[in-house]
C-alpha cells in the first residue's frame, strides 16, 4: 500500500507507484486503444513538415488559441474604474467564466452579475432580465456606477441596450441619473482586447455626453489589457510621478486586482472615479499603452479633438525611450533624471547578461501588443525570434510585426504568424525550434511536447503565481523580464548538465 | 441544536434578505432555510432560474455538458462549437486525469478545440463550417474514436442543423459524431446540461453500440461501471483500485479517464456504481429500463462511508465479493487509523461552510466528521429537490442550507457563522480568503487530490489540516490593531 501517515502522496506522486501502474494497464486493456507503433507513429507525423502543411491549411476549426472573447476584456476594462460593477447582459454561464478565468490569473475575487437569460428571454428578449438585474445589483452591491455589456445571446436576438437602460430608469431600477455606461461585445466578433476598447469607448461616451472640451493640460493614459496590470499600472504611475505632470490612468485595476487579506472583502478598491473621467475630456492628450486594445477608443478621443499616441506594449530600452520622449513631448517636461539613471541601470543588467543572452531563439505568443513589445525587447537583448504569433493579430499588425523585425539583424529569421492557433505553432516548433518560447501558461504544451522551455509573461497565468504584481515595463520592468529570461535559461543549462556535472558551475 | 441557535441561524438569513429589493428577497427566501432534523428535505426550492444581478454562482448547460458529462472522454474530439470564449475559459480547468494518452494524438481532454464562430457564421449559419471543422479534426487527429459538438449559445438562436450534421458525418466516418444541444441559455444551471448530455449519450452512443462488436472484451460475473466520477486529481482511479481488490472488475468509468469503448460496453455492467448522482442517473435509468443494468448510489469519501459503500455494494454480489470487502475495509484500516491519529486532533471541533455543485454537498459531509469537524451550512448550485431529500441524511438539525446561493449570500452568512473552513469555488476562494477564512477549493479539490477512496482521504485530511492551520490565518490583523 503506498499511502501511510508518515508519507501522504497526492496526485503527483501516488499514480506512479506499482498499485496504480498496475490498474491502468487493466483498465488500458479494456480501452481498444490504438496499438503502441500506431501512437508513435502519428505523434511523430505530428512533428513532420507534412503535418505542418496541413496544420496551417486550416480553415474551420480553431485549436488551442491564443485569444479570448470579447466580454472578459470588457469586464477587465470596467473594473478599473472606481466602484464599478460589471455588468453581463445574456447567459449567466458566460459571466461565471469570466470570473474565474480572471480569478485563476490573478488569485483575486473577481465580481460581476449576469442579468441569467434563458429560454423564455431567447424569445421574448431580455428586457425584463435587465430591468430586474439593475435593480438588485443596485441595491445589494451599491455601485457608483455600472457597465452594461453583452454576450452572444443578447447579441443574436438584438437586444437594445440604450432602450432597455432607458425603461429599467423609468421602473426606477436605479436612480434616473444613476450612471449607467454600455457596450456591445459580441463574442463573434474580435476578442478580449477589443471588449476592452468597447468598454473604455462606451465609458467615455456616457461620460463625456453634452460635454463641451476645454481644453488643459493633463494626459490620459489607457493600460489596456494586461495580466500584469497590478504592477504595471503601478509602475506607470510612479514613472509619471517622477515627471511631475497632470495624467490620469483610464481604468486602473492595480488596486482591485490587488486587495490585502486583513478581515475585509473589497468588493470595490481603487480605480478611475467617474468624475476624472468626466474630465479626461478636457485632457491635452490621450496615451494608449496598447495601440490593439483602444483602436476605437482612440478614434473618439481624436474626433473629440485630442491629441492621440499609441504603443505597443512598451517592454524594454527602446520603447521605454520612446514613451518616456513622447510623454516629454506632449507635456514639455524634461525626462526627469531619476530616470535617465533608471535606463542606465536596464543598460547595466543587459551588459552584464550579455553574453547568456546573445544569440538565444526565441518564439513568441500572445496578444498583438505583447508580441510587438516582447519581439522588440528581445532583439535588443541580442536574441533572435523565430516564430511570432499572435491568434487575435491582423494583416495590420502582421505589418508591423514584418517591419520592426527589418529593423534589426537579429529578426532576419523570423517569421510572423497572424490569426494562427497554438497547435499550428506546435507544429512550427516541431519542425523549426527556438530555444525558448514566451508567452502565456499555454506554451506550456511545447515544453511537454516538444521540449522546448517556456517563459511566463502574457496572459493568463494560471500555473505560478503572483507575477502579475510586478511590473514589466519601463526600465525597472525591463530588468525584471530580462532576469525572467535569464533564470529560464541559466536553470535549463543547470537542468541539461546535472547528470554529468560537467558545466554544472557555481558562477556563471 | 438548541431553539435560541436556531432562531439565530433565521434571523441571519431574514437579515440577508431585507437587504434585496422586496420581489427578490420573497423569491429568494424560498431557497435559504435552517435544517429540521426530522423533516423530509431540506426546506428549500431548487432547480429554479437565478434571479438576475445578484451574482449567482451558477454556470449554464455547457458548462455541465461540455465541462463535466462529455469533456473527460478521452479518446473523442470535443468541438466547443460557436464563438471562442467558453472553450476557452474551460479549457483545462476541471482537472479530468488521464491515464496513457498523448495530448493531440490518442487524447484531446486538455485541449480547446472550438469552431471559433464570426459573424458571417452567425449570418449565414455555421452547418458547412461544422463539416469543415469535423473533416479537418479528422486530418488533425485520425486516432479519435468519436467526435462530440457542444453547442455554444448562438448555435440554437440561428437555427443550426447540427444533429443532420452529425448524422451524415457519422455515417460516412464510421464513429459516432454526438451533437449536443447544450446551449448555456437552456435550463436554470449546468443541471439540464447534464441531462442533455446523458440523453445524446444514450442516443448517438449507447443504444447504436448495442450489438457492436467489442474485441478487447468478455463478460464476466463481476463486471462493474463506475458512473459519475470525473477523475479530478485521480478520484476514480482511487476508487477503482479498492472495487478491483474486492474483486470486482470494472470495465469502464464514466467519465473520467473515459474512452469511447467503455462508454459504449455500458449496458453490459452487471451493475452501475454510481458516485455524481445529479450529473448522470439519468443514464442509469435509461440503462436499467432498456438493458435491465440495477444502479446504486455509493459514497467513497471518508472512511465511514467508503466502509458502508464497500458493503452495500459487496451485498449485491456473492460471498466471495462480501469477503473482499472486509478484506479491503481490513487492509487499510491501520493506514486510516494512524490518519485519523495524526490528524483529528487537529481538526477535531472544527466547523464547515460548504457550497459545491452536484454531490459533495452531501457527501463529504462524514469525510468531515470521521475527522471530527461539523457542516453548519451548506448548498448546492445546481440540485433538484431529490439532491435535498438525500441531503437529510446527512446534516444536522440547524444546518443552514442554502440552494443557488448569490455572493452576497455567501459573504454574509460566512462572516456570520464565522466557519473554520469554506469549501466551494475558485469564485468564491479569494474573497473568503479576505475576510480571513480558511478556504479550499471542493470543486477541483484545490488542484491536489485524488480525495476518494481511503488513498484519497489521506490527502484530504492532509489538506484540511494545511487549509486550516495554516499559520497565516493568524497574521490578517496587523499587531498595532490587535493591541487597539
Amino acid at each position: 500500500m503506498p499511502q501511510s501517515a508518515d508519507r501522504i502522496l497526492d496526485h503527483a506522486s501516488l499514480f506512479n507507484e506499482p498499485e496504480y501502474l498496475e490498474l491502468f494497464a487493466r483498465k488500458h486493456a479494456l480501452e481498444n486503444r490504438a496499438s503502441p507503433e500506431k501512437v508513435q507513429e502519428q505523434l511523430d507525423y505530428t512533428k513532420s513538415w507534412e503535418y505542418r502543411e496541413k496544420n496551417l491549411a486550416r480553415e474551420s476549426v480553431c485549436i488551442n488559441p491564443a485569444k479570448a472573447c470579447q466580454p472578459l476584456g470588457a469586464m477587465f476594462a470596467t473594473v478599473g474604474f472606481a466602484k464599478t460593477l460589471a455588468f453581463n447582459h445574456g447567459s449567466q454561464g458566460c459571466t461565471a467564466y469570466f470570473r474565474s478565468h480572471l480569478a485563476r490569473h490573478f488569485k483575486e475575487p473577481c465580481a460581476a452579475v449576469s442579468t441569467s437569460m434563458t429560454e423564455d428571454a431567447a424569445v421574448f428578449g431580455g428586457m425584463q432580465n435587465l430591468i430586474d438585474g439593475l435593480s438588485n445589483a443596485y441595491t445589494v452591491y451599491k455601485p457608483d456606477m455600472i457597465v452594461v455589456s453583452t454576450t452572444c445571446i443578447a447579441e443574436v436576438i438584438g437586444d437594445d441596450l440604450s432602450a432597455f437602460i432607458a425603461s429599467a430608469r423609468e421602473k426606477g431600477s436605479v436612480p434616473a441619473d444613476f450612471p449607467v455606461a454600455q457596450a456591445h461585445t459580441p463574442s463573434f466578433v474580435g476578442s478580449h482586447i477589443n471588449g476592452y476598447d468597447a468598454v473604455i469607448k462606451g465609458v467615455f461616451t456616457m461620460a463625456w455626453e453634452g460635454k463641451t472640451r476645454e481644453p488643459n493640460d493633463r494626459i490620459n493614459i489607457i493600460p489596456g489589457f494586461d495580466g500584469f496590470a497590478v504592477g504595471n499600472n503601478r509602475e506607470l504611475k510612479r514613472i509619471l510621478n517622477a515627471f511631475g505632470i497632470g495624467y490620469d490612468v483610464i481604468s486602473d485595476v492595480s488596486d482591485q486586482f490587488d486587495t490585502p487579506t486583513d478581515g475585509t472583502y473589497r468588493m470595490f478598491d481603487g480605480g478611475t472615479p467617474l468624475e476624472t473621467v468626466r474630465n479626461a475630456i478636457n485632457a491635452k492628450a490621450t496615451v494608449s499603452m496598447q495601440k490593439y486594445c483602444t483602436e476605437k477608443a482612440g478614434a473618439f478621443v481624436k474626433e473629440k479633438g485630442q491629441q492621440y499616441a499609441s504603443f505597443h506594449y512598451p517592454l524594454g530600452l527602446g520603447a521605454t525611450d520612446e514613451f518616456l520622449m513622447k510623454i516629454s513631448e506632449l507635456t514639455g517636461k524634461p525626462i526627469p533624471a531619476s530616470l535617465e539613471k533608471e535606463r542606465g541601470r536596464l543598460v547595466d543588467a543587459m551588459a552584464d547578461s550579455s553574453a547568456w543572452l546573445h544569440g538565444k531563439s526565441y518564439s513568441i505568443f500572445g496578444d498583438p501588443d505583447f508580441v510587438l513589445g516582447m519581439t522588440r525587447f528581445v532583439m535588443e537583448m541580442g536574441g533572435e525570434p523565430v516564430h511570432c504569433l499572435a491568434t487575435n493579430g491582423n494583416a495590420e499588425w502582421a505589418a508591423e510585426m514584418k517591419a520592426l523585425l527589418a529593423t534589426s539583424p537579429y529578426g532576419a529569421r523570423a517569421q510572423v504568424w497572424a490569426g494562427k492557433d497554438l497547435w499550428a505553432m506546435r507544429s512550427l516548433l516541431a519542425t523549426e525550434p527556438s530555444d525558448y518560447v514566451i508567452g502565456s501558461t499555454y506554451g506550456k504544451i511545447f515544453e511537454r511536447d516538444l521540449g522546448i522551455p517556456l517563459i511566463r509573461l502574457a496572459f493568463p497565468i494560471f500555473d505560478r503565481h503572483h507575477h502579475h504584481r510586478f511590473p514589466v515595463w519601463g526600465y525597472e520592468g525591463g530588468i525584471r523580464v530580462l532576469v525572467t529570461i535569464l533564470d529560464k535559461i541559466l536553470d535549463d543549462l543547470d537542468r541539461k548538465t546535472i547528470k554529468t556535472g560537467i558545466s554544472f558551475d557555481m558562477v556563471r | 441544536m438548541e431553539a435560541e441557535a436556531k432562531a439565530a441561524r433565521r434571523q441571519m438569513i431574514a437579515d440577508v434578505l431585507a437587504e434585496y429589493p422586496p420581489k427578490t428577497a420573497k423569491k429568494r427566501g424560498k431557497h435559504l432555510n435552517v435544517f429540521n432534523e426530522g423533516d423530509t428535505d431540506c426546506g428549500v426550492k431548487s432547480n429554479i432560474k437565478s434571479v438576475p444581478g445578484v451574482m449567482t454562482v451558477r454556470g449554464c448547460a455547457y458548462a455541465g455538458a461540455k465541462g463535466v458529462v462529455w469533456g473527460p472522454i478521452k479518446d473523442m474530439v470535443h468541438i466547443s462549437h460557436g464563438p471562442v470564449g467558453c472553450g476557452q475559459y474551460s479549457w483545462g480547468q476541471r482537472r479530468n486525469y488521464v491515464s496513457g494518452a498523448i495530448t493531440g494524438v490518442n487524447s484531446w481532454v486538455v485541449m480547446q478545440i472550438t469552431s471559433d464562430y464570426q459573424e458571417k457564421d452567425i449570418v449565414f449559419g455555421g452547418d458547412k463550417k461544422l463539416v469543415k471543422v469535423i473533416d479537418e479534426i479528422e486530418t488533425m487527429f485520425p486516432l479519435n474514436k468519436g467526435i462530440s459538438v457542444m453547442s455554444e449559445c448562438p448555435v440554437g438562436l440561428i437555427g443550426d442543423d447540427i444533429e443532420s450534421v452529425a448524422k451524415r458525418k457519422a455515417k460516412e466516418l464510421g464513429k459516432p459524431i454526438a451533437p449536443v444541444r447544450c446551449e448555456g441559455f437552456r435550463g436554470v444551471s449546468q443541471s439540464l446540461g447534464h441531462h442533455i448530455a446523458n440523453d445524446v449519450m444514450r442516443d448517438f452512443i449507447i443504444d447504436p453500440a448495442a450489438n457492436k462488436e467489442d474485441p478487447s472484451f468478455e463478460p464476466g460475473p463481476y463486471d462493474v461501471m463506475i458512473v459519475g466520477d470525473y477523475n479530478i486529481g485521480g478520484d476514480a482511479w482511487a476508487s477503482r483500485i479498492l472495487l478491483e481488490e474486492m474483486g470486482l472488475r470494472v470495465i469502464g468509468q464514466w467519465s473520467g479517464d473515459a474512452s469511447v469503448a467503455e462508454v459504449e460496453r455500458g449496458p453490459k455492467a452487471k451493475l452501475n456504481l454510481i458516485h455524481c448522482y445529479r450529473s448522470m442517473n439519468y443514464i442509469c435509468r435509461h440503462m436499467e429500463e432498456k438493458y435491465g443494468v440495477p444502479w446504486i448510489e455509493f459514497n467513497f469519501f471518508g472512511p465511514t462511508r467508503i466502509a458502508k459503500s464497500l458493503r452495500a455494494i459487496a451485498e449485491q454480489f456473492d460471498d466471495k465479493i462480501k469477503e473482499g470487502a472486509e478484506r479491503v475495509i481490513a487492509k487499510y484500516t491501520p493506514m486510516i487509523d494512524a490518519i485519523l491519529a495524526k490528524y483529528k486532533p487537529r481538526l477535531e471541533g472544527k466547523k464547515i461552510m460548504l457550497y459545491v455543485g452536484g454531490l459533495r454537498p452531501r457527501h463529504v459531509s462524514d469525510a468531515y466528521g470521521d475527522l471530527g469537524m461539523e457542516v453548519i451550512a451548506t448548498g448546492y448550485e445546481f440540485a433538484h429537490n431529490d439532491d435535498y431529500q438525500r441531503t437529510t441524511k446527512y446534516i444536522k438539525d440547524g444546518t443552514v442550507v442554502y440552494d443557488d446561493a448569490s455572493e452576497f449570500e455567501l459573504e454574509r452568512f460566512a462572516q456570520a457563522l464565522k466557519p473554520d473552513l469554506v469549501g466551494s469555488g475558485i469564485k468564491e476562494k479569494y474573497g473568503t480568503q479576505k475576510l480571513g477564512f480558511p478556504f479550499r477549493q471542493m470543486h477541483s479539490w484545490d488542484y491536489s487530490g485524488p480525495y476518494h477512496g481511503y488513498d484519497g482521504f489521506a490527502i484530504f485530511a492532509r489538506d484540511m489540516d494545511l487549509a486550516i492551520n495554516n499559520p497565516v490565518w493568524g497574521m490578517t490583523k496587523a499587531p498595532w490593531k490587535k493591541a487597539e
